[in-house]
């Protein structure tokens, strides 16, 4: 599957988000992490094909996540679903500065 | 080509009709209205920006903006799902907008990522664009619902979550059979 590389300072962590390309609270998530120099990858799961999605909807249940978007995936286990300020920072260890 | 006033215009108007307010962040709003425009464009009829359509109208009808969800969730929490529509105290800014959970039942959901779901070809496509939301689901599985406190009738899949006239709770809602008698 094809994702979306964005280069960041603060690498110490794997960043996977699916999003929605559509969707304002994604849009807020990319922009939070951009802003906070976040490296991670993205995958807008309404431009993939149907069998793409139905392997994302597949990887979120069975790290008990609702099927919602944005998700993010930290470092292949921890998952975080919708926008959580407070959440991101907190698993990626990012202070508020 | 749908315009990015129109889908403003539409809101505005279902807004005032229902008693809501846009989103009062006005760069959240226009991502948001974008993306209506955008997923216009791409299955025929503005679904939600916020949940992935599957450009199957069947599948994606409770998801239509406004979703069948906008008015349990802004009675809630005071705004839908996306965002798009808050309740008065919201628009004043007296409460902060913060993501909600997803109300779509699991079961409508986990349809929409099924081997089955076969996305949809221009043409139909193009016919969503022309009917918008008049196409009208399989007889068979309508029914009418009678709402118990007020009398208000609909006929549809499901009853309501919240009856739009006296809004009674979901609970309220008997399905209504005909007879005829004599």
């Amino acid at each position: 599957m094809k994702t979306v590389k964005v280069e960041g300072k603060n690498n110490k962590h794997k960043v996977l988000l699916y999003a929605l390309s559509t969707c304002g609270w994604c849009r807020k998530t990319k922009k939070f992490l951009a802003d906070k120099s976040v490296e991670y990858e993205y995958i807008d799961v309404d431009l993939c094909t149907n069998e793409e999605y139905e392997q994302i909807c597949k990887d979120i249940s069975e790290r008990s996540g609702r099927i919602a978007f944005p998700t993010l995936i930290i470092d292949g286990s921890k998952l975080i679903t919708g926008f959580s300020e407070d959440a991101i920072q907190g698993a990626l260890e990012i202070g508020n500065a | 080509m749908v315009t990015l006033e129109q889908v403003r215009q539409r809101a505005e108007n279902d807004a005032r009709t229902h008693g809501y307010y846009l989103n009062p962040d006005e760069e959240f709003l226009a991502s948001l209205l974008e993306g209506l425009r955008e997923n216009e464009e791409r299955y025929g009829y503005p679904s939600c920006p916020c949940r992935r359509a599957t450009g199957v109208f069947e599948l994606d009808r409770d998801i239509i903006c406004p979703c069948d969800y906008r008015d349990p969730d802004c009675e809630e929490y005071g705004y839908c799902y996306c965002a798009l529509y808050v309740r008065k105290d919201v628009a004043e800014k007296k409460l902060p907008i913060k993501p909600i959970p997803e109300r779509r039942p699991p079961d409508k959901l986990a349809k929409t990522y099924s081997k089955e779901v076969v996305a949809p070809d221009v043409k139909t496509v193009e016919e969503n664009k022309a009917t918008m939301g008049s196409k009208k689901p399989p007889e068979a599985r309508l029914k009418m619902w009678y709402c118990k406190q007020c009398g208000y009738i609909c006929f549809r899949e499901e009853p309501p979550y919240v009856c739009p006239i006296c809004k009674a709770k979901r609970e309220m809602f008997s399905e209504l059979k005909i007879t005829i008698s004599g």
